[in-house]
């Protein structure tokens, strides 16, 4: 077995994005992140690879886009703030259908915000963020572990279905430290025959481009992408179930919220609650399936979140509105603790949602 | 072993988040799982600054500490901000050069050791929190001495090896506290 | 029979949708005509802006790649990073180069990114109608400035080739102009050697095209043609720049 390392969760990233063949890294400087940068900057030019501190998260996710067009495995990553700045950016990709890695390590928002967790950015990742109609694949690890795992998994996915992956991770899990294996990383290859290599004068030119000034040209190039992102949310959902098997009541929460969520549940368990927990580790595709599923089995969700609420809408959506959803939240910065989580069992265990 | 969390809270500069981190690596030798999550930010400049450390048999749930079981005070603010959260048969580990205040609660065990006034006249100014841990593993039934060596050896880069026999020391200083 | 004048490999068989009388053409063709002769269309992956020049993907036949407004220079980077042995080139106007994309623009130049970046300035945005530019001259009529540019209000032209000649980074920096045949194949020569560098390593090599826009001018080609030299010249004068090189070589003599 491989051996296990102390890695703060930012740098399970980075490491893992190495191993993935990323030998590409365009960033800028920002909380609470910057160790990815950090290590790349270290390591990049002892292996061959690039690492490029860029003016601007604009310029930045420019040059991720020019990497991603010739070809390469590319990424970058920032925070909240960063992300919006890049959002032009990740439209163009999603419209030039070329595959990329982004990475999310949340803060508090809106506005420059706080630097400390949050999950308030997964309407601008699962939604859009950017203009016109598109999705990316959006990955949220809840340990060091999966910070790595997933960030493998992200290069995969954006290789396979052309398009961007975004780890959605946030201050806690990024500054944590937990040990982690690298086993081999399972590296898919796709042939790219779209990508900017030059011709050789042997074939006709390669246009990466996300200009269709003809209506009827740009609305067939958009279905054709939700045909794709149709096959994505049939294959590609993940998440955790934890003591579903007889709970009454479901806590859905994901990242650091589910990890604090799963003490609550433990606690309720020992008070006699029937309580489970999903924990969707895709965000987008969501675990539409398994949530649909556990609204026959249930009596309600609590929606556990670093936001005002933002999951629980789609909570909502994919169940149906079968089953009450109610929402333990703290935002800003702040982490409910697990008794907090608890009272809200208790309460829906009372019919209070 | 039971689960043990661990929080370590000082001002930044005392080498709180390296303390946390020679607890989280003896886990790893000793094939725990572990969590270490530090406080971040701009408040580690000068500010205050805190760690929290899991070590546990089984997975490790949430990484944030809101009950500890031992709690390391490396100044006044840290011991009154933090020992009311300290759980019930917990452990509190009182720097005494820098805190002249005594825990008024009855349910926790406390150990006072003038770690920051050892470390001084020693000459290993910079390794009071050193000093805390090796009395922390003499003194906590779910931890042990064994091992550090090793540990510190494994933490401290090779470029600084000399540090590798003044930690020792410290760690040896905190272990014989009486 | 000899063939006295063909289309460049490196152009596309695609008819341009510029203008009637609009320089765009002719420094395509400069542009095509320079990758034949250093053989390098096999080799060259071009960077589109965002502005009239934005189908310039089309009309090259090297492999092509269309930028957000603006971000030219940093999606060339990107690419060049990656391909360090393509021959990476954009080809951007003066709203895109200068107004929403200077940082881009003056980071490449300062990171002596080695590109070559084709700089078409024609004092207005074309594509959308005719506004004023960040190079529109003092007291330039155009659709945003109806009462021409009132530098007090608005405040000044910006002088590229000047400005970014002032940075260490870029190897060479040279501004031409599109609007009579002296001055034309003064272009080429420029456009060649800013191709040429790339292909020897020495960085960062910008060509500001000083061109025309009859349409949006509000002027017949060939009144346009003389504006340039009557009006546009005087305030951007032609010339190199920068050459680190040539610098260099002046040096050791």
């Amino acid at each position: 077995m491989a051996e296990r390392v102390l890695m703060k969760g930012n740098e399970a990233i980075a490491e893992a994005a190495i191993r993935a063949g990323c030998r590409h890294y365009f960033g800028y400087p920002i909380t609470p992140q910057t160790e990815i940068a950090a290590y790349m900057a270290k390591k990049m030019p002892k292996i061959g690879g690039v690492f490029l501190q860029a003016e601007s998260e604009i310029a930045s996710i420019n040059m991720v886009y020019g990497a991603a067009a010739a070809g390469v495995r590319v990424m970058t990553s920032s925070s909240s703030p960063g992300i919006s700045l890049k959002a032009e950016g990740l439209s163009y990709i999603a419209g030039s259908d070329v595959p990329a890695l982004v990475v999310n390590v949340q803060r508090g928002g809106p506005g420059l915000g706080g630097i400390q967790p949050s999950q308030s950015d997964y309407f601008q990742a699962t939604k859009g963020g950017g203009h016109g109609d598109y999705k990316m694949i959006v990955l949220a690890p809840a340990s060091v572990q999966e910070m790595a795992s997933l960030t493998i998994k992200g290069f995969n996915l954006a290789d396979k279905y052309l398009m961007t992956s975004m780890i959605l991770a946030d201050g806690t899990i990024g500054q944590m430290m937990e040990p982690i294996t690298f086993e081999d990383a399972e590296i898919e290859n796709y042939d790219k025959p779209w990508a900017l290599t030059g011709t050789n004068c042997e074939r006709a030119h390669n246009i990466v481009n996300s200009l269709y000034l003809k209506p009827d040209e740009l609305e067939m190039k958009n279905i054709e992408r939700f045909e794709r992102y149709k096959l994505i949310e049939e294959r590609e959902a993940m998440w955790e179930e934890y003591m579903m098997e007889d709970a009454e009541f479901c806590v859905v929460a994901f990242g650091i919220a589910a990890r604090v969520a799963k003490n609550a549940v433990v606690a309720a368990r020992n008070e006699g609650i029937k309580v489970g927990l999903i924990r969707p580790i895709t965000l987008w595709p969501f675990p539409k399936d398994a949530l649909l599923a556990a609204a026959d089995q249930v009596k309600g969700f609590i929606s556990v979140e670093l936001n005002m609420g933002q999951m629980i809408e789609d909570i909502r959506l994919y169940t149906q509105s079968k089953k009450p959803v109610g929402l333990c939240n703290r935002c800003g910065g702040m982490i409910p603790e697990p008794d907090e989580i608890l009272e809200s069992i208790r309460n829906a265990q009372k019919g209070v949602f | 072993m039971k689960t043990t969390q661990i929080l370590i809270a000082g001002f930044g500069g005392q080498g709180i988040l390296f303390a946390g981190k020679f607890l989280a690596y003896k886990g790893l030798t000793e094939e725990l799982q572990v969590s270490w999550l530090p406080s971040y930010g701009p408040e580690m400049r000068g500010g205050t600054a805190n760690c929290n450390v899991i070590l546990s048999d089984t997975p490790v749930g949430s990484p944030i500490i809101t009950q500890p079981d031992v709690l390391i005070a490396m100044n006044l603010p840290s011991l009154q901000k933090y020992v009311d959260t300290v759980v019930s048969g917990g452990q509190i580990y009182v720097d005494s050069a820098l805190i002249d205040e005594k825990v008024a609660r009855e349910d926790v065990e406390v150990f006072y050791i003038p770690a920051t006034q050892i470390a001084k006249s020693e000459g290993i100014a910079t390794l009071a929190n050193m000093i805390m841990i090796g009395h922390l593993l003499e003194n906590n039934p779910q931890l042990s001495f064994d091992g550090t060596e090793e540990v510190v050896k494994k933490l401290v880069p090779p470029a600084k090896a000399a540090l590798v026999e003044l930690n020792l020391k410290a760690l040896t200083l905190g272990k014989e506290y009486k | 029979m000899a063939v006295v004048f063909k289309k460049p490999n490196a152009l596309a068989d695609i008819p341009l949708h510029y203008c009637p009388g609009c320089p765009h053409g002719i420094i395509h063709r400069l542009v095509a005509e320079v990758m034949d002769e250093l053989g390098i269309e096999g080799k060259a992956i071009g960077v589109a802006p965002v502005g009239c020049a934005v189908m310039a993907y089309d009309y090259f036949a090297c492999d092509m790649i269309e930028a957000a407004h603006g971000r030219a220079p940093a999606v060339a980077t990107g690419i060049k990073r990656s391909r360090p042995e393509n021959i990476v080139f954009t080809y951007q106007g003066d709203g895109d180069l200068a107004s929403i994309g200077m940082a881009e623009t003056v980071h490449a130049a300062a990171r002596n990114e080695n590109i070559t970046v084709i700089f078409v300035n024609n004092a207005i945005y074309g594509m959308t109608g005719g506004q004023m530019a960040p190079t529109s001259l003092p007291g330039q009529v155009t659709q945003t400035s109806p009462y021409g540019r009132d530098v007090n209000h608005c405040g000044w032209p910006i002088k590229v080739s000047e400005m970014l000649s002032t940075l260490d980074g870029p190897e060479y920096i040279a501004r031409v102009a599109a609007n009579n045949v002296k001055n034309i194949n003064q272009a080429k020569k420029a456009i060649k050697k800013a191709f040429q560098n790339q292909i020897d390593g020495k960085g960062f090599s910008l060509v500001e095209v000083v061109s025309a826009c009859p349409t949006n001018w509000g002027m017949t080609p060939q009144k346009a043609l003389e504006w340039v030299e009557s009006d546009m010249l005087p305030y951007y004068p032609i010339g190199v720049y920068k050459d680190r090189t040539a610098a260099k070589e002046a040096e050791q003599k």
